[in-house]
């Protein structure tokens, strides 16, 4: 396989808060290729988000630091680059796009303005060139009579239109990745298969590899070639889109797969995972899952599981895989995994 | 799960027009935004009719009429006969013992300098059904049945998580045993292990004291998961209405199938035909003419812009709003897919 064109090594950023240390993400790791759509799914405060910002660079400091870890882009660690050289990076060849269209543009500068800002800045283009850059981009975006309404303000577009206008604005730069952080989880669902379009399109016209950041499995299913799955901070399951569905290993990925209502089956009762995901400020020690799972073994609540790989591939963060695990726990296992990737089969 | 028969809540061309005035001191009225424009439906005791739409179709709306935090323009609503709209104040509060609501935010929707135990024990005294101990003891009661235990209740509500609270929000709905909940969006705004642990003890309860249901909400597998019936609105109609299953597999609406079509579906091995629909949804200050879906629908005729459709039976109790049956033979596959896997099984 080719060099990975992102490289994120067990990237870790704490937030220091006076109720204690938030380890928001701890240990992060996956590659992404060229022109892959890779998701990350996790719960709230799983540390999706906050992992995004940390390639951006964009983590507020203080409270927040990038602890440990290494991010290598095109070679380069991200994390050793002067303030100067990230900000040639950031919004140019590594972009992104948020999940409030309402909150992320800024309200007193037109849209024409604020795409080619980026674009003068990062593309050495004159104001005129931009300007027409930024038609340009409205137009492949699909924005209707781009001529006009690359003078109008934030305000005057609608949601779906101003994610529009935020895709419009992360590729104007034509970037090699696009980080989408829940970029369609504020739409409804009519105009988030618009804007789920519109990406493909634009994948498949541009190039660019993604990091599909979401909660929704539905997209991720729809859009994604590799999945890692996220939780309290750590990935727990990482392969591709396939076996995530089909083939899943870690109990927590069993129970996502289980607590998603079905559209196209009826079914009585869902089965939820039971409890709370922990608080990240004292997390428990061992697996961070294993107050919730119903294989947790003695030593899954004592040290933290390694990461196991299954098959060229497919890993996970569970003992179950170990020789920790008896017969009779792998046997369970199996069948646990049966079970959901039956469900998430429709059958 | 599925009712008796008997009518337990009938609304009858329910209309809510909120005016759009201008100017400062003389203000008149220039329009009116119609969020919920002549909607009929009935709900049956101890079933759950779900109502979906996008963002700005009316259902919250519908729900807030209802229950009267919001007045109606015109219309009625008949709650075991009686009209919801021409009572008291005295009566209505009396009625409101009857029907309670489950809002959409957990976070604003609990008032965060009263105990769990006082906000879930209000009802109770307002309703004079408990004081003092009884009423203690009734809200520890409720707090077990919801899944929480009893010593929560001396705590605040920023003690508890965004599910806990809806917990908190389900056992206050709970306190004065109602025959009808409105959930407005009762778990959108959870986390799917969350959503499923919520979802399943909505179902348990209903089972357990006979409640009736009127679930809203725009996520349509969570709707069809609870609903026996399902009403799908578009910008202050309801366009179709049917059992929930029926609506699923034989969809009547071109509206109906653009949104099924739209749900992204967590099997990466499923491939459907998606209908786009194109543009965004028109503003309810100054909503198209005749059919109010006709400028984005892929089925319109000329006479769709014209002419209002009527909400028909099509037999079976499935009432649709279209009246291009030509719809049904170019319907495309994406809405009848079943997946091939339990159609081998079968």
């Amino acid at each position: 396989m080719a060099e990975p064109l992102l490289s994120v090594r067990s990237l870790k950023t704490y937030f220091y808060t006076d109720e204690g240390v938030v380890r928001a993400v701890d240990g992060m790791a996956y590659d992404l290729h060229k022109g892959e759509t890779l998701g990350i799914v996790g719960e709230s405060g799983s540390g999706k988000s906050v992992h995004a910002l940390s390639i951006m660079r964009l983590i507020p400091s203080p409270p927040g630091k990038i602890v440990d870890g290494e991010i290598l882009f095109e070679g380069r660690n991200l994390l050793k680059l002067s303030d100067e050289e990230m900000r040639r990076i950031r919004g140019n060849r590594i972009a992104m796009v948020f999940q409030e269209p309402m909150t992320s543009l800024n309200p007193v500068l037109t849209i024409g303005e604020q795409i080619a800002e980026a674009v003068i800045l990062h593309q050495r283009l004159d104001k005129r060139a931009a300007w027409e850059r930024a038609i340009e981009m409205l137009e492949r975006v699909k924005i209707p009579s781009a001529r006009q309404r690359v003078r109008d303000y934030p305000h005057q577009f609608s949601g779906g239109m101003r994610q529009r206008v935020m895709i419009a604005m992360a590729l104007s730069c034509n970037p090699s990745v696009l980080l989408a952080d829940e970029p369609t989880t504020a739409l409804d669902v009519t105009i988030q298969a618009q804007i789920l379009e519109l990406m493909r399109e634009l994948q498949r016209e541009f190039g660019t590899a993604i990091i599909m950041i979401t909660h929704n499995l539905g997209v991720v299913a729809e859009m994604c070639d590799n999945v890692v799955v996220m939780y309290a901070g750590r990935p727990v399951e990482e392969t591709d889109v396939k076996r995530t569905f089909h083939d899943p290993r870690h109990p927590y990925t069993w129970g996502l797969l289980h607590s998603v209502p079905k559209l196209y089956e009826r079914s009585e009762r869902l089965i939820p995972i039971e409890g709370q995901p922990p608080s990240l400020v004292d997390l428990p020690p061992g697996c961070s899952f294993a107050p919730r799972c119903p294989f947790a073994m003695e030593v899954c609540t004592q040290v933290d599981p390694p990461t196991v790989s299954i098959e060229a591939g497919h890993a996970a963060r569970c003992y179950l895989y170990t020789d920790k695990a008896t017969e009779k726990d792998k046997q369970a296992a199996t069948a646990a995994g049966l079970a959901a990737s039956a469900r998430s089969r429709g059958v | 799960m599925a009712g008796n028969g008997e009518i337990l809540l009938e609304v009858k061309h329910l209309v809510k027009h909120y005016p759009v005035t201008k100017g400062f001191i003389f203000q008149r009225q220039v329009g009116a935004v119609r969020a919920v424009d002549g909607l009929s439906f009935y709900i049956r005791k101890g079933e759950t009719l779900g109502l979906v739409g996008e963002s700005g179709c009316g259902k919250t709306t519908t729900g807030r009429v209802i229950l009267r935090l919001q007045e109606p323009t015109t219309g009625e609503a008949l709650f075991e006969t009686r009209d919801i709209f021409k009572l008291g104040k005295e009566e209505l509060r009396r009625m409101r013992r009857n029907m309670q609501i489950i809002f959409q935010d957990p976070y604003s929707s609990l008032n965060p300098r009263m105990t769990v135990g006082d906000i879930i024990g209000e009802p109770l005294e307002i309703h004079n059904l408990a004081r003092g101990k009884e009423k203690v003891r009734r809200v520890q009661e409720l707090l077990e049945v919801v899944g929480l235990s009893p010593y929560h209740a001396n705590r605040y509500p920023h003690e508890f998580s965004g599910g806990q609270r809806q917990r908190i929000g389900i056992a206050r709905a709970l306190a004065v045993n109602p025959k009808l909940i409105i959930a407005d969006e009762p778990v959108s705004a959870l986390d799917v292990s969350i959503q499923a642990q919520v979802l399943n003890l909505l179902q348990e309860l209903q089972k357990e004291f006979g409640l009736t249901y009127l679930f809203i909400a725009h996520d349509l597998s969570v709707v069809k998961h609870i609903s026996d019936r399902i009403a799908v609105m578009y910008l202050g109609k309801i366009v179709e209405l049917a059992d929930a299953d029926e609506l699923f597999s034989n969809p009547q609406h071109p509206y109906t199938e653009a949104l099924l079509s739209a749900v992204p579906i967590p099997n990466p091995e499923m491939r459907r035909e998606r209908i786009i629909l194109p543009g965004d949804v028109p503003s309810p200050v100054n909503p198209p003419s005749g059919c109010r879906f006709h400028t984005r629908c892929l089925y319109a005729q000329p006479s769709c812009s014209v002419d209002e459709p009527e909400f028909v039976d099509i037999g079976n109790g499935h009432f649709v709003a279209c009246p291009v049956r030509p719809f049904k033979t170019q319907r495309s596959k994406a809405a009848v897919y079943r997946p091939a896997a339990s159609a081998a099984n079968s």
